[in-house]
């Protein structure tokens, strides 16, 4: 399961280092809506600097969108799913390989994104420590949900309209938990971030991971 | 209302001209298969059940608007307490809950049948207009308590998040396709979203709690109303849980009656492309 999930993520990061759909479209659409978030919220720092936190994670989560999209995308031409369904590897793997190659994109997506949210809003870090861990937390669970409701939503006619319908509402646990930890590292509100709210988002990947590398092997059966 | 015209008494006039030739109707083939979801004693049973929660609604409503006495602090207005827990109890509980059973029940390869395909997609169904009517009763509820119509309480976050969750079921429930990838699709979802209730539910508890405490359901079960009041919010339990279950019943016998007619429908194309190819002369040429 490990060999192929390696194999299936070191595929799917190929294919982006050699196009670079998700480093030149989706990380300057993510960029682009924390500066039309500015435009929403005016010129003033302040409602800009209080609302950063759900702002970063409003716009990883479209973000997450696109690169699902792009990443299924990948398969749906020429037969490549069918490809991938007879090449006799674990479909746990390829559940595994895809959500791990599309965590790593968001890694890097959130990471200049943080950077933005720096400079743009003039938000001031705190405890990068608990920014850094609410983000590949959230991200392994927001790459777990995506991968399962990607591969679902593949192959059908709607699957661009439905993907968004069916995975925001599935992954706002993520938004509401970031967000907190986020305010919290940021300096915006009292308290320790860690709880409960690290802890919502170590469970909420951990258990869209399981249910993924349990589910996916029925779910590539009914694309 | 029956559709169904004798053909004998339309055109008394001519009787020997046949009957009027712009389009025959399509007589069905005696081989499409005649679709009956129910036996005569289960259709009994479903009868008797809608006459049971039509009674007990009834008697609901009789108890909670004339017999049981206003509230000291709410007044009239804890009449809603006889509606509105009933009904989040038969959709947050009762419909997710059976979906999401039926779902995991149509995943397991030993017990995979139809039947719980249908009964997830109708629970589903009949669950979301549950939901529905919990947000609208609460909102109702809320407008002269809180004096809102909507607020961003925790259940009331969690239960609209239920309701995209259900909507979004029913989305895929409609994409056309193969009936068992279908099935396969929706019991994902279903199960998808199941997983997703409990975390939605502690996170948004954690974020913001207004609504009051589960009167009855609550922790160590010891309901906190008496007397009548207690009797009526009981019944309406029952009285809810029977509607629903009803609907679930008439929903799972239109879900089978649709899958017949779209089979007896695909037979009809066929026999008419047969009888197209058998005779052998072309027919007449069309003006």
């Amino acid at each position: 399961m490990w060999r192929d999930s390696v194999l299936v993520a070191g595929k799917d990061l190929r294919i982006e280092l050699r196009s670079r759909v998700v480093l030149n479209q989706v990380i300057p659409v993510a960029a682009l809506t924390l500066v039309l978030f500015a435009f929403a919220l005016g010129p003033d720092r302040a409602p800009m600097t209080r609302a950063a936190p759900g702002l970063f994670w409003v716009a990883v989560l479209f973000a997450t969108v696109l690169a699902v999209q792009r990443s299924f995308g990948l398969e749906s031409t020429e037969g490549a799913r069918d490809g991938l369904r007879l090449s006799g590897l674990d479909p746990a793997g390829v559940f595994l390989g895809k959500a791990a190659a599309i965590a790593l994109e968001l890694v890097v997506l959130e990471g200049l994104l943080t950077v933005g949210v720096v400079v743009l809003y003039g938000s001031h870090v705190r405890a990068p420590g608990a920014l850094a861990a609410a983000c590949v937390a959230g991200t392994a669970g927001l790459a777990a949900a995506g991968t399962l409701y990607g591969a679902l939503a593949s192959g059908l006619r709607v699957r661009e309209t439905l993907l968004p319908f069916l995975l925001l509402p599935v992954v706002a646990p993520v938004l509401l938990a970031g967000t907190r930890v986020w305010q919290v590292a940021l300096g915006i509100q009292a308290g320790s971030p860690q709880d409960p709210w690290l802890r919502l988002l170590l469970v909420f990947a951990a258990v869209y991971l399981c249910l993924g590398v349990v589910i996916f092997g029925p779910l590539q059966e009914a694309s | 209302m029956s559709t169904t015209t004798p053909t004998t008494p339309t055109t008394p006039a001519t009787p020997a001209a046949p009957a009027p030739a712009a389009e025959p109707p399509p007589t069905p083939s005696p081989r499409v298969p005649v679709v009956a979801p129910w036996s005569a004693r289960s259709q009994r049973v479903v009868r008797w059940l809608g006459v049971a929660a039509v009674v007990s609604v009834v008697a609901t409503v009789w108890l909670g608007l004339w017999v049981t006495p206003p509230d000291a602090v709410q007044h009239d207005l804890v009449r809603l307490v006889y509606v509105h827990p009933p009904i989040a109890w038969v959709s947050l509980y009762l419909a997710f809950g059976i979906a999401a059973v039926s779902s995991v029940l149509w995943l397991w390869p030993r017990t995979r049948s139809p039947f719980w395909d249908r009964l997830a997609a109708s629970s589903v169904e009949v669950g979301t207009v549950f939901t529905a009517l919990t947000l609208v009763t609460g909102s109702i509820w809320g407008r002269p308590t809180w004096g809102v119509w909507w607020a961003w309480d925790a259940r009331l976050t969690s239960t609209a998040l239920l309701l995209v969750l259900l909507l979004g079921y029913l989305a895929v429930r409609r994409v056309a396709g193969a009936p068992e990838a279908r099935a396969r699709r929706c019991a994902v979802v279903a199960l998808v979203a199941a997983v997703d209730v409990p975390i939605v539910h502690f996170s948004v508890d954690w974020w913001h709690t207004l609504h009051q405490n589960a009167t009855v359901l609550n922790a160590n079960l010891s309901p906190t109303i008496h007397g009548a009041m207690a009797w009526t919010l009981l019944l309406g339990f029952v009285a809810f849980t029977l509607v629903f279950a009803w609907m679930l019943a008439v929903r799972y016998r239109i879900e089978v009656l649709v899958e017949g007619a779209l089979a007896a429908e695909i037979d009809l194309a066929l026999h008419e492309r047969w009888a197209e190819g058998d005779d052998s002369p072309p027919p007449a040429v069309r003006p």
